[in-house]
Formats: structure tokens, C-alpha cells, sequence
């Protein structure tokens, strides 16, 4: 095709678990990787004649993300049971909410490569309960564990906005930030905390008219990588059959296809005639919630300051780069270490070097976060001061955040004096030593004030000397200031 | 009088709910349901003008617990009832059409 044109267009559906400590409905623990069917009782097992009792913290903690998401809170929620066959939900139906969600209407900011951001709008969030887990063995029959059913989940649906696979993950890496920051999910994707379900189809322009290709929605996708990946692949074997087989939006059906990981293809599922009939109702055991101006304002004085913003304003405060304020602020508890540095007295641009290069290394490979490698922020603070002061290089620095890493209470300038780290600034000091440097090497004196080829590198080899004089503890940008000063 | 419901719709509901129904069962079920809806019908006699519907049947909202965890059934006391189970887990026919969750 020499001028294909096309667009493409997705739209997202996302569950996020919320942390409560219990289930959505009883009082079972939410608790990753416990023995089959250990964390199940009457109610989540769906006995009869068990009554479900709605969890406080899980409505509040679904409100603060519609909050946050922009959405419109409903005064009025209530619960409805949606149909469901499989038996990982043995009550045959999931708890759900229907025609009126406890959020809707509202949008979400995502940042774009560009350094620009993008507003992509909020159909609904509503609160619903997870299913268990099937497995499913080499025999003949499935097992399944109960251990998940009733887990309280955030549905997320978005309009569909995005137009490439990097604005997709965009939305889910801020999605992820958001309820990270906001303290209601872990929002860790190798859990399953966070499972994604795009829909994704193409406006094609052929000979003046444009084609939508018929919507497919893409299943087990539980990585960023593989939501991109999905969505790319979508899109080429959407073109493809529409040049093989011309069909439509109108004309074809639409359908579920799943992710296979191993192949990085999607595989079709199943062709959905017509929409699927839940058969929603009012569950009658549980009673509708009304969310009182006084009980909104309380939720909503929970509120955060939310990543993009906090990103953008460490943009133009701090005068650093969007790459470095992206990584910052990837954490809340890095973001707001950083600012008690610099509240501290610390130099932007240095804490930023030291928290992103030195401390987020040793976090790492300590398995915690920066704030939990327990160095005073006042520590971090102070050497800024000596990094801007020459008193310690910045190869220095890394030294000593490493051993500050081991011992979190030794401040850095006695960390520097015990390791023979300070850097000599002193002018007087470092002249002696050039002056005695260039007495002893005159061939490269020679070399330099005669100018020519030879000139940079004699420069440098006697800048060495007095570095090798000096063990390395001379600031290199007075000796060489000293050294020009002198040859020139 | 004009059944309220065919023998279609009263397979498609069948079939929603997983049951397997009998021709016959299909004649009787037709018949019932209709005398059902009905019986249903004579509500819209009512005026409903400017009437809220009704989520719930009890004039109370706003019932809650707080997120804290009780002790559980165990493993054991969760499968005892179970028809068939595998080790720690419930036994159940093969999954073929997998859309659920897992
Ligand atoms: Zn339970």
C-alpha cells in the first residue's frame, strides 16, 4: 500500500484491586499466595442463606479514585448481580453495579513522550468483586480456588481515546502512579492487581471513504509489554483482513481474542452475534449507599497531589528535565524524599543526581525504595552542599551514598574525612603542587605553550600528575584553572 | 388472549440459565410464565407518574462493616460439601469456553 491511511482507535477496560485487608463482602483476608481455598467462608463460598455486608474502606477507597479520575460522584449507589456461569464465582453471579455507578463522567490526564500530556475521558468506575482462579490441569476437569473471589475490584472504563499502543500504556503506567499515590491499590501487575482489556479497531481511508473495521476486544493481558505488544499486533491484522476479506464495522461481527504471550499474537476467542445478556437485577440483600456531602468532603480531603501535576511543577520549580521529574515522581514516597532534600538545602539538580543515579541503584539492589534505605533527607542534603562546594566530586558522592546505604546515621562529611574523600579546593593549597608539577616535567611545559598538536594532551598529562600528587583528592576544575592561568 | 411469552423466548431463558429443558417442559413453562407476567400486568393498572424507582424494598441505605479480618473456613471446612475435589482444590468438569477471570 502506498498511502494507506488509517487511525487507530482504543478504548480501555481496567481492574485494579483495591488493598483492603478483607474481601468486598465478608470478612475473609485479601492475601496473595495462601494455600487453595484457604481464605473462603460462607458467604464468598455462596452458601445459602448467607448475607453479604458491604466493606466501608473498599467504597471509600473506589470514590477516592472517581475523585481523582474527575469523575461525578452518584449521592446514590446500589448493587446489582450480573449473571454469571463459571465456577470461580460459585454464587452464579458477581456482585456488580449496573445503571448507577458510583462514578462517572470524568477524565484522566496521561503524559505523552512529547513532554505534552493528553486528556483521555472517563465512561465509569464502579466497584465489583473478583472472581476466584481456575486452573486448569492435564486431565479431564479444571481446579479452582476461592481464595480471590470476592476481592474488591475497580472497574475503569474509558472512552475510546487513544490512538497508538504508547498512548495505551501511557494511560496505564499513570493509571498504575495514580492509585499507587493515592495508597489504594499495590497495583503490582505480576499479582494481577492490575489486568487490562482494550478494544481496539481502525479507521481506514480507501479511495476517499473511510472504513471501521469491526472492534476486537483483546483478553489476558497482564503487562504493560503485553498491551502495547497486543495492540500492535491488532492493528496489522486488522489491516490485513480488511484487504482480504472487506469487512466492516457494519458488515463483520465483533469479537474476543486472547493474548498469547509466548507467540505475541491474539488468538480468536469467540464472534459475539449479539451483545451478551447479563440479565442485571437489584440484589436484594444488600442495601443501597448514599454518600453525604460532609462523608464526599472527607473522602475527597484524602486527596493528593497527583502525579502528572507533581511531575510538571518539578519541571518548572525545580528546573529539571521531564525524563528526570518522570522518575522521581514514579514513587510517591521518592517524589516527596527529593522535596525534603531541597527543603533542606539541598540543590535541585544535585538531589535529583543522587536520588535517580546513586540511591535508586542502591534501593534496587536492597529489594526497598529510596525513603527505605533510611538516610536522613538533611543527610542527602548535606552533600548536595559539598557536591556544589567542590568538597566532594561527584565520583566521591557515589562513594559515600553507598556506605551512608550501610550505615544510614553517619553524616557524609564524616563519611568523606574517615575515607580520605574531600576534595581540595584551595587555590593556594593546589598551586604549590601545579608548581611543582611543572618544575619536574618541563618537556610537557614545552609542549603546552608551544601550542599545537601535542598541547591538549601534555595539558592533561600534567593535569594527571598533580591529581596522582594530590591522590586524587585535588578538584580538578581549580587545577585546571590554575594550570591554564600559569601556561598561558 | 395472546401468550406473553413464546416458546423461544422460553428456551432463550433456559439457556441463559444452563437448564436443560424437555419439550414438554417448554409447552408447561410457556404456559406459566405467561400466566405469571400476567398476574405481573395488573401493577401497570397503578399510576406511576412522578414515582421514584425502587432500589431496594427497605427504607435503609448505607449498611457497613469495617475492613477487618475474621478467621476463615481452612481448606478442609471450605471443601467438605464439595462433590468432587483434587487435593486442595475443587474438581470441576473441564472449562472449555474459558471467558471467565483466571
Ligand atoms: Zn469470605
Amino acid at each position: 500500500m502506498d498511502h494507506l491511511q488509517y487511525k487507530v482507535v482504543v478504548g480501555l477496560e481496567i481492574h485494579v484491586q483495591l488493598c483492603t485487608k478483607s474481601k468486598m463482602f465478608c470478612s475473609c483476608a485479601v492475601e496473595f499466595g495462601q494455600p487453595p481455598n484457604s481464605r473462603v467462608c460462607p458467604v464468598c463460598l455462596g452458601m445459602p442463606g448467607v448475607l453479604p455486608v458491604m466493606n466501608k474502606q473498599a467504597l471509600e477507597y473506589a470514590v477516592l479514585v472517581g475523585l481523582a479520575l474527575n469523575c461525578e460522584i452518584a449521592a446514590f449507589t446500589k448493587w446489582d448481580r450480573k449473571s454469571y456461569y463459571y465456577p470461580d464465582l460459585p454464587k452464579n453471579y458477581q456482585i456488580s453495579q449496573y445503571d448507577l455507578p458510583l462514578s462517572a463522567g470524568g477524565f484522566i490526564e496521561i503524559p505523552l513522550e512529547s513532554g505534552k500530556s493528553k486528556t483521555i475521558r472517563i465512561i465509569r468506575a464502579h466497584l465489583e468483586e473478583d472472581a476466584g482462579k481456575n486452573l486448569h490441569t492435564a486431565g479431564n476437569f479444571s481446579q479452582v480456588d476461592l481464595n480471590r473471589a470476592g476481592t474488591p475490584l475497580l472497574e475503569i472504563v474509558t472512552e475510546p481515546d487513544m490512538n497508538t499502543a504508547a498512548e495505551v500504556r501511557a494511560l496505564a503506567v499513570e493509571l498504575q502512579r495514580m492509585v499507587r499515590y493515592l495508597g489504594v491499590s499495590e497495583a503490582d501487575m505480576q499479582k494481577g492487581h492490575m489486568r487490562f482489556e482494550p478494544n481496539v479497531n481502525l479507521i481506514i481511508a480507501k479511495d476517499g471513504i473511510e472504513y471501521r473495521t469491526p472492534i476486537v476486544e483483546i483478553k489476558n493481558l497482564n503487562s504493560f509489554r503485553a498491551l502495547e505488544k497486543s495492540i500492535d499486533y491488532e492493528v496489522s491484522r486488522q489491516i490485513d483482513e480488511f484487504f482480504e476479506t472487506g469487512k466492516t464495522l457494519e458488515t463483520g461481527t465483533k469479537s474476543t481474542r486472547g493474548w498469547d504471550d509466548v507467540k505475541e499474537v491474539t488468538v480468536l476467542q469467540r464472534e459475539k452475534e449479539d451483545a451478551p445478556d447479563y440479565r442485571y437485577f437489584p440484589d436484594p440483600d444488600l442495601v443501597p449507599v448514599q454518600l453525604s456531602k460532609e462523608w464526599l468532603e472527607e473522602i475527597k480531603s484524602r486527596l493528593c497531589e497527583l502525579p502528572i501535576h507533581k511531575q510538571l511543577r518539578f519541571v518548572n520549580e525545580y528546573g529539571l528535565n521531564d525524563y528526570d521529574a518522570g522518575v522521581l515522581t514514579a514513587d510517591r514516597s521518592t517524589a516527596e524524599y527529593f522535596e525534603q532534600v531541597v527543603a533542606q538545602g539541598g540543590d535541585a539538580k544535585r538531589a535529583c543526581n543522587i536520588i535517580t543515579q546513586d540511591l535508586l541503584k542502591l534501593a534496587n539492589e536492597k529489594g526497598c525504595t529510596v525513603v527505605g534505605l533510611r538516610i536522613p533527607a538533611n543527610h542527602i542534603a548535606q552533600l548536595c552542599k559539598m557536591v556544589v562546594m567542590g568538597v566532594a566530586s561527584a565520583t566521591a558522592a557515589t562513594t559515600i551514598t553507598t556506605i551512608m546505604s550501610g550505615s544510614p546515621d553517619k553524616p557524609p562529611e564524616v563519611i568523606a574525612r574517615e575515607r580520605n574523600l574531600i576534595q581540595k579546593s584551595d587555590v593556594g593549597e593546589l598551586e604549590a603542587v601545579v608548581d611543582q608539577v611543572l618544575a619536574e616535567n618541563p618537556k610537557a611545559v614545552e609542549d603546552v605553550t608551544s601550542g599545537g598538536k601535542k598541547s591538549s594532551k601534555a595539558c592533561g598529562f600534567l593535569l594527571g600528575q598533580v591529581m596522582q600528587k594530590t591522590k586524587g583528592q585535588a578538584n580538578p576544575k581549580v587545577v585546571s584553572e590554575i594550570l591554564a592561568k600559569k601556561l598561558e | 388472549m395472546p401468550e406473553k411469552i413464546d416458546q423461544t423466548q422460553v428456551k432463550k431463558v433456559a439457556k441463559l440459565s444452563r437448564l436443560e429443558l424437555t419439550e414438554e417442559e417448554v409447552q408447561q413453562f410457556t404456559v406459566q410464565l405467561s400466566a405469571i407476567l400476567d398476574y405481573v400486568e395488573k401493577l401497570s393498572e397503578l399510576d406511576t407518574e412522578g414515582v421514584e424507582p425502587l432500589a431496594h424494598c427497605l427504607p435503609i441505605s448505607n449498611v457497613f462493616r469495617q475492613d477487618e479480618i475474621r478467621e476463615s473456613l481452612g481448606t478442609e471446612k471450605t471443601l467438605a460439601n464439595a462433590p468432587q475435589r483434587d487435593g486442595e482444590f475443587f474438581k470441576v468438569p473441564k472449562i472449555l469456553d474459558d471467558s471467565s477471570w483466571a
